[in-house]
């Protein structure tokens, strides 16, 4: 298989409301992923866009984005798969570039969630599950990960403390990440505070601290061939294993509720391909749209053996300075989740860290880095490996 | 009914419901008989819930229906304090899963259990529920 890197990253402010249009939104980080790349439009061979369509008002969103963009009469793709819709992207584009159809391919995610009420969006995420026979009784996403933390605390004896402890985590690096949109510290005391929203119950037992924020943002990936990479790149970061699975929408198809099995098997399938381990990996970010969620993955990824995710926080593990760094960046806790962005967003923190320009947020040396998107509740599990080598 | 008559019996599931027509329209007229359904494959033996008309194994489309009936264990709940468009009304509610063994089962605790009084494992049976707006669904009770 021929090598593949991602040669430049762009990512817009993640915001609660985007004055502008989706065109205008995904220029942002598309101007900042090709300066990056120190190419043009003429330089990109196709484009793949990503996004959950529910959300758009315009059909077929990626023709008036690559028109915007400067990218016809390039071929232009859309993909979506929730909230992992640009890793599906970034595999895509993997694939397009490795086989010689392309040698340059721009990944652009976005959403812009704002255009409709957060009950709506809820209403939307919830038909994210089976519209015939879920979602008549009132499911959305804090829900179904709730039935997973109710179970994963009956099974290991997780608490509430350290659900707590993941967001506690979150924000001390959403602090010092200018794109997020959550920006203040967070202590455990506010999940026991009454009078504090963060302890206001959602879904049992996820409380609003438990939850991501709904977000308008956009991110954009440069993949490139080789040849292509070493032409225009001083530091290509280079895609080692993409790993990708899908599980039944249906909870009922489920073998399990105390993990996510679309997830393991995509980490399985990213590390096989990439020749590594979970010990290998040097800096992570995964997909904490809540707080279980980060737990969750720390298990699937094989950083902790089942059951273990909450000695990983209680030991503070998975801080800048431990064992395994994960979600450094804040996470989708502190950025926020622009659904078909988020994707983009993590690859993009992980490339940086690799090429040591992560700034206050920056682990030591990291030589490999993963990062983990899920897209709906366990439906859609992406693992991407990234290497400086 | 008539050929030009659309069969929308599925409308009627659930608080509210996003499907109108499907093959296991038959699944409706159980629930207002009381019986809350699953499909057997009867080619392969595989069962199914949710119903579906169609196997994915053997892809036979030879269904029969089965009533769920005896104990199941929760798998798991979660009470939402919080509702999407259209269930507000329905606040507080509690989803849940059950596991029959051979199936499982999606669908809510019923309304007069609360969720201190359930746990991981504790064994429900199922019954056919009509909801205050006349539409049907299906909730858990304690064994």
């Amino acid at each position: 298989m021929k090598k593949v890197a991602i040669i430049g990253v762009g990512q817009s402010a993640f915001v609660r409301k985007y004055p502008g249009s989706i065109r205008e939104l995904a220029f942002e980080g598309f101007k900042e992923a090709v300066t990056d790349a120190g190419i043009t439009a003429k330089d990109i061979d196709a484009s793949v866009f990503c996004s959950a369509p529910e959300y758009d008002k315009q059909r077929s969103p990626s023709a008036v984005i690559a028109e915007y963009l400067g990218l016809n009469p390039q071929p232009t793709f859309y993909v979506e798969s929730l909230c992992s819709s640009s890793s599906t992207g970034l595999k895509l584009a993997y694939s397009m570039v490795a086989s010689g159809a392309h040698d340059v391919v721009a990944v652009i995610g976005l959403q812009k969630m704002s255009e409709i009420s957060s009950a709506e969006s809820q209403e939307r995420m919830g038909r994210g599950a089976d519209i015939q026979w879920e979602s008549p009784f009132g499911t959305m996403m804090p829900a179904y990960y709730a039935m997973h933390a109710q179970a994963h605390m009956a099974k290991y004896g997780t608490t509430l403390e350290d659900l707590a402890a993941v967001r506690v985590k979150a924000a001390t690096y959403g602090q010092i990440n200018d794109r997020a949109v959550y920006r203040k510290a967070v202590t455990p005391e506010m999940f026991t505070n009454p009078e504090d929203m963060m302890s206001n119950l959602v879904s049992s037992p996820l409380r609003v601290g438990d939850c991501c924020a709904n977000a308008d943002g956009t991110s954009c990936l440069i993949v490139a061939s080789e040849e292509k990479a070493k032409l225009f790149s001083k530091k290509p970061v280079w895609i080692l294993g993409v790993g990708a699975a899908s599980a039944s929408v249906n909870l009922t198809g489920r073998d399990k509720l105390y993990g996510l099995k679309a997830a393991e098997q995509a980490a399985q399938a990213a590390y096989k391909m990439a020749g590594v381990g979970p010990k290998d990996i040097d800096v992570a970010e995964v997909h904490d749209c809540f707080t279980i969620a980060e737990l969750l993955a720390y298990e699937a990824l094989g950083f902790a053996e089942p059951g273990g995710a909450k000695d990983l926080i209680r030991g503070k593990e998975t801080y800048k300075e431990g064992s395994i760094p994960v979600n450094v960046d804040g996470g989708l806790l502190s950025k926020g989740h622009p659904i078909g962005a988020t994707g983009g967003s993590q690859v993009r923190t992980i490339v940086l860290q690799l090429r040591g320009e992560a700034g206050d947020m920056q682990v030591k040396d990291p030589q490999i880095g993963l990062v983990h998107n899920i897209g709906g509740v366990g439906i859609y599990g992406n693992v991407t490996i990234l290497g400086n080598q | 009914m008539s050929k030009k008559q659309e069969d929308v019996r599925f409308a009627k599931f659930g608080t509210v419901s996003f499907t109108k027509t499907t093959k296991v329209n038959d699944f409706i007229d159980y629930l207002e008989n009381g019986k809350v359904m699953y499909t057997h494959c009867k080619a392969c033996n595989a069962d199914f819930f949710p119903p579906r008309a169609d196997c994915c194994g053997c892809l036979s489309s030879t269904m029969e229906w089965k009533e769920v009936t005896g104990k199941g264990k929760l798998v798991s709940y979660s009470q939402l304090t919080f509702a999407p468009v259209g269930f507000e009304g329905d606040i507080p509610y509690t989803i849940a899963m059950v596991d029959y063994g051979d199936y499982q089962v999606f669908g809510r605790l019923d309304s007069g259990l609360t969720p201190e009084t359930v746990s991981v494992g504790t064994e429900m049976t199922t019954r056919v529920n009509t909801l205050p707006n006349g539409q049907l669904n299906y909730v858990f009770q304690k064994a």
